[in-house]
C-alpha cells in the first residue's frame, strides 16, 4: 500500500515535471527564435571586427549566446571571424560561450533549480568564456592557427538576407518544433533518471564519493564530463537529481559546464582550423578555469 | 539551371540538400543539384551553412532552415 502510493507519487511527479519542462521550452524557446533571427553570424561578425581585449571578449561571449549556427558551421564561422580580423581570443570567447549558454540549458536549469541557479550558471559562463579568450589572446597563439585559414577569402555574397517579420514569425515556429522533436526524447529520459537517483539511490553514497569533503570532486567531475557528450537537455534533469542528493553546487557547475562546453565531436572540428598544440591549450584553460570555478563556489555556497 | 548545397556535412546540411532535391522535383524542372563540402568553396559564398545557392546567388544562408514552399520560391525566382 505505501509502496504503491510512493510509486504513483513518483509518476505524478514525473509527468508533471515533464508536462512543465515541455511548456516552458516551447514559449522559450519560440521567443529566442525570434530574438536570434536579428542575429546573424555575418552581423555577429562585423561588431566583434578588431575589438580590443575584454571589451571584445565580453561582447564576443554575450553575441555568442545570441547568435544562432549550427555546431558544425563552427569551421567557416571561425575562418570567417579570423578574415574579419577578429583577435584569435574574442573568437574563442565566442566559440565558448556558443554551446555552453543556451536557451535549453536556460529553461531547465530556471525550471529544476531555480532562478538564483540559473543566474549564477549564465554568470559564471560568460566568465569561463572571457577568461579563456582573454588568456588565448594573451598568449599569441595565432602561429597554430592552420595556415590555409589565412588564405580564404571570403566571396561578397556574405550579407545575411533579412527576412521580414512574418517570415521570423513561421521560422521560429519551425525551429521550435525541429529542436523540441531532436530533444524530447533526452529530456525524458534523463528526467527518467533523474527520478530514479532521487528515489533510489542512497545519500551518503553520492556524498561520500562526491561530497563537499572529498577535495577531488571538483576535478573528478570535469574529468567525467569531458568524455561524455551531450547536450544540456540531458545533463541538467540529471544535475538537479545530484543537487538533491546532497552534491555540492560548485562540483555540479562544474560538471555541468564540463559536458556543454568541452566535446569530443567540438574538438574534431576545432582541429581542422587550428594546430593541436592550440587545441591542447584550448582545453587546458577550459578545463582549468572550469574546476576553479567549482572550487570557488564551492567554497562560498 | 545549376544548385549548389552548402555544408561540411552534418544533419542540418543533409536535409537542406534533401529540401532542395524534392523542390526540384516537385517544381518539375531541370537542374543539377551539387553538394559542397570544401571549405573554401563555401566560403566563397557565405559562412553560415547550410547554404542554398542557385545559378551562381546565394539565396539562403544559416539556421532555421527555410520549409519547403520557401525554397519552390527561392528556386523559382532564379529560373
Amino acid at each position: 500500500m505505501d509502496r504503491a502510493s510512493h510509486l504513483s507519487g513518483a509518476l505524478e511527479f514525473f509527468i508533471y515535471d515533464t508536462l512543465k519542462i515541455f511548456m516552458l521550452l516551447t514559449v522559450v524557446i519560440f521567443i529566442i527564435s525570434i530574438i536570434r533571427s536579428y542575429f546573424s553570424p555575418e552581423r555577429t561578425r562585423k561588431l566583434l571586427s578588431h575589438k580590443k581585449e575584454f571589451i571584445g571578449n565580453g561582447l564576443a561571449a554575450g553575441l555568442g549566446v545570441v547568435t544562432p549556427f549550427c555546431s558544425c558551421s563552427a569551421v567557416p564561422l571561425f575562418i570567417g571571424f579570423i578574415e574579419a580580423g577578429v583577435p584569435l581570443g574574442v573568437t574563442f570567447s565566442f566559440l565558448i560561450a556558443s554551446p555552453m549558454i543556451n536557451e535549453i540549458a536556460v529553461v531547465l536549469l530556471w525550471s529544476l533549480l531555480g532562478w538564483k541557479l540559473t543566474a549564477l550558471y549564465i554568470g559564471t559562463g560568460l566568465l569561463v568564456s572571457i577568461t579563456s579568450g582573454v588568456i588565448i589572446g594573451r598568449l599569441k597563439l595565432e602561429k597554430w592557427v592552420e595556415e590555409y585559414v589565412y588564405k580564404i577569402r571570403t566571396g561578397q555574397g556574405m550579407e545575411a538576407i533579412a527576412p521580414t517579420f512574418t517570415e521570423r514569425l513561421l521560422a521560429a515556429k519551425q525551429n521550435t518544433a525541429e529542436i523540441l522533436k531532436n530533444i524530447w526524447p533526452y529530456i525524458v529520459i534523463a528526467i527518467a533518471i533523474g527520478g530514479l537517483i532521487h528515489g533510489y539511490v542512497p545519500e551518503d553514497f553520492l556524498l561520500k564519493y562526491a561530497g563537499p569533503d572529498n577535495i577531488f570532486a571538483v576535478p573528478l567531475a570535469v574529468v567525467i564530463g569531458v568524455p561524455l557528450y551531450s547536450n544540456a537537455a540531458g545533463v541538467i534533469p540529471i544535475v538537479s537529481a545530484l543537487i538533491s542528493k546532497g552534491l555540492a553546487v560548485g562540483t555540479v557547475l562544474a560538471f555541468m559546464m564540463a559536458v556543454t562546453a568541452l566535446s569530443l565531436p567540438e574538438m574534431i572540428i576545432l582541429r581542422k582550423v587550428i594546430k593541436l598544440p592550440l587545441l591542447a591549450v584550448f582545453v587546458g584553460i577550459m578545463t582549468l578555469t572550469i574546476i576553479i570555478v567549482g572550487y570557488l563556489f564551492n567554497a562560498i555556497l | 539551371m545549376e544548385i549548389k548545397v552548402l555544408g561540411p556535412g552534418c544533419a542540418n546540411c543533409h536535409k537542406m540538400e534533401e529540401l532542395a532535391r524534392k523542390a526540384v522535383a516537385e517544381l518539375g524542372i531541370d537542374a543539377r543539384i551539387e553538394k559542397v563540402s570544401d571549405i573554401a568553396e563555401i566560403m566563397k559564398y557565405t559562412m553560415s551553412t547550410p547554404g542554398l545557392v542557385v545559378n551562381g546567388r546565394l539565396v539562403h544562408s544559416g539556421k532555421p532552415l527555410p520549409d519547403m514552399e520557401k525554397i519552390k520560391d527561392l528556386i523559382k525566382q532564379e529560373a
